[in-house]
């Protein structure tokens, strides 16, 4: 884990007079899982966006592999292997599993109808998926078949089979149950594991992610305040920085 | 059937072994559950079968001709309306551009161009309508029930103006007239080629699968990297190209074409053919076969009806409350399916 994959350095966003984000500075290690954590409006989102090429950094640089990039749109993002995986995982209800899974990438037949591979598809999805740990009953359901836990499963999959070396997770636990959230963490602890792809999980449920995250960082009003290895902190920790930030907002408001 | 599949719910529920093989009955009663295309089949075969009991001629030779026609035109338009409607849009206009093209063709035709020609220049107008509907919907964001519904208007009115509000009577080699749906039977095949390759493109190809996904997630699709305003406009001259086609057909038929032919009238019976084949409104879901079989069932209601001395008012009021039926039908069965296989 000595490689250094995503860097960024000393980025700032301004929307017109709003500063979303200040000098953040942030290294994602091959193979590592970063927690981005932050209140609602803490410029968790604005970072992310930046990651995905959808926003521009103000200043700053970003590197990618060692090399400095510009990210000039979210298709050129990809194209690096920065993958964003969104809340509403752009998957499609009224399709099933496997196709779902190489939309925009099938495989096919060939020909000027351009006939659909679906044994292939078929075959790989399931492979993906078994290896991946991501248990559903069939991949010949359609989407709209599954909970929550599972389309957010696939989603990642999808990613993680278009060769993603750097996963964006946004809330992936959000709106989810415990065992919902388990399943997919466990689909992240699982590709730890392997240590191809990195991971960065956007959450303000901190204690959700806590456990998968091999650091952690925190956002407070756009600053980038607390960088840490998961081992060297705890959420007791994380939990007094936040009340720290309430009681200091609570005065603010007083005066 | 419902009770059929009631019954299941709770046995394939208490154990996962699947290998275990379910009763006949229960195997066909899930079949049709699950296939919204084999319910109104079997609409329509109970509906023969009234009918022909209360009026014995409706299998005669002529009869089934009759029908066959009326089913095959709806047919051929509800095909490209469906996957308009899959997309996620909706086509009004195409039922004018049916009255268009055959004058087209037939002005192509007196000014020189031979009959091949003249009738590809008819599908082209189609393909014109097509390419503005999409683009003033996709691209200048208005939407498509607007979009057409102007289009509607002008193509009338554009199809008026050019014929000065006569019909025309064109007259071509009696093998293109034979080709291109100068019989019932010519006509009837063209929409069963229509509907198989459409229904084909819908479920094996890439481009029936994007639009799907345009229709049932236009913000993912996009996401994914999907181009879902080319899928749109395509889909639109799709449409127009077949209501174009669908007129063609119709005009060396009956060796007449009509400006007032068509227009609302038939549009509405290829959407309510698409509705009742189980196509929905909402985009992302529908078939092709459906609404082939839709518009022979209402071929059928139609023409049953007529035979049986029903008047055109009553038929009408049928016709409405069959749309409605057929809705709640579809709308509990989904509800059934979704318990069935949420297991």
């Amino acid at each position: 884990m000595s490689q250094e994959v995503l860097r960024t350095e000393n980025v700032s966003k301004s929307f017109g007079r709003v500063t979303a984000l200040r000098d953040a500075s942030i290294r994602l290690m091959k193979g590592e899982v970063l927690g981005l954590l932050g209140d609602n409006g803490a410029g968790k989102s604005t970072l992310m966006k930046i990651l995905t090429g959808f926003h521009k950094p103000t200043t700053g640089k970003i590197y990618f592999e060692g090399q400095e990039v510009e990210l000039k749109s979210v298709s050129h993002a990809r194209s690096l292997g920065i993958e964003p995986v969104y809340q509403d995982l752009a998957l499609i209800n009224e399709i099933n599993v496997y196709r779902n899974m190489f939309l925009q990438k099938e495989l096919m037949r060939g020909g000027f109808l351009q006939i659909l591979d679906d044994r292939t598809m078929r075959e790989r999805a399931k492979e993906q998926l078994k290896e991946m740990g991501v248990n559903i009953p069939s991949v010949d359901v359609e989407i709209s078949k599954l909970s929550g836990g599972q389309r957010q499963a696939i989603a990642v999959a999808r990613s993680v089979y278009a060769n993603a070396k750097v996963l964006l997770l946004d809330e992936p636990t959000a709106a989810m149950g415990v065992r919902e959230s388990a399943m997919i963490l466990d689909v992240i602890k699982r590709l730890k594991e392997k240590a191809e792809v990195s991971v960065i999980i956007v959450a303000h449920n901190y204690a959700h992610v806590f456990d998968v995250c091999d650091r952690l960082n925190l956002l407070q009003n756009g600053r980038i305040t607390f960088d840490k290895a998961t081992k060297e902190t705890s959420i007791e920790e994380l939990l007094n920085l936040v009340l720290h930030e309430m009681r200091e907002a609570r005065e603010q408001i007083r005066r | 059937m419902s009770t059929e599949q009631t019954n299941s719910v709770p046995a394939s529920k208490s154990e996962p072994e699947r290998t275990q093989r379910p009763g006949i009955l229960r195997r066909i009663g899930r079949s049709l559950l699950h296939s919204r295309e084999a319910s109104i089949a079997i609409a329509g075969i109970l509906l023969v079968i009234y009918f022909q009991s209360t009026a014995p001629v409706f299998l005669s030779p002529s009869n089934i001709s009759n029908l066959a026609v009326f089913a095959a035109t709806t047919a051929i338009i509800a095909a490209g309306e469906v996957m308009v409607i899959i997309a996620g849009e909706i086509d009004l206009s195409v039922g004018q551009v049916y009255a268009l093209a055959p004058f087209v063709m037939f002005y192509s035709h007196q000014a020189g161009v031979p009959y091949l020609l003249a009738i590809a220049l008819g599908l082209g107008v189609g393909i014109v309508v097509g390419l503005i509907n999409g683009m003033i919907t996709v691209l200048l964001r208005i939407p498509s029930f607007i979009t057409t519904l102007g289009t509607f208007f002008f193509i009338n009115g554009f199809t008026l103006s050019i014929s000065g509000g006569f019909p025309v009577q064109p007259e071509a080699d009696p093998v293109i007239v034979t080709l291109f749906g100068g019989n019932a039977l010519s006509q009837f095949l063209w929409a069963v080629g229509v509907t198989v390759l459409l229904q084909f493109v819908l479920v094996k190809t890439r481009w029936g699968l994007h639009t799907i996904a345009t229709g049932g997630n236009p913000i993912g699709a996009a996401e994914v990297g999907i181009k879902t305003t080319r899928i749109k406009i395509g889909n639109f001259v799709l449409c127009s190209m077949l209501g174009g086609l669908a007129g063609i057909l119709d005009c060396f038929r009956i060796s007449s074409a009509d400006p007032l032919a068509g227009g609302a009238d038939i549009m509405f019976m290829a959407i309510a053919s698409s509705v009742i084949g189980g196509t929905l409104l909402t985009g992302g879901s529908g078939t092709i076969v459906g609404a082939f079989l839709g518009a022979v069932v209402l071929g059928i209601l139609k023409d049953g009806f007529t035979l049986s001395g029903v008047s055109a008012f009553t038929f009408d009021m049928i016709l409405g409350a069959a749309i409605l039926l057929t809705m709640l039908i579809n709308v509990h069965l989904s509800r059934l399916r979704a318990a069935g296989r949420s297991v």
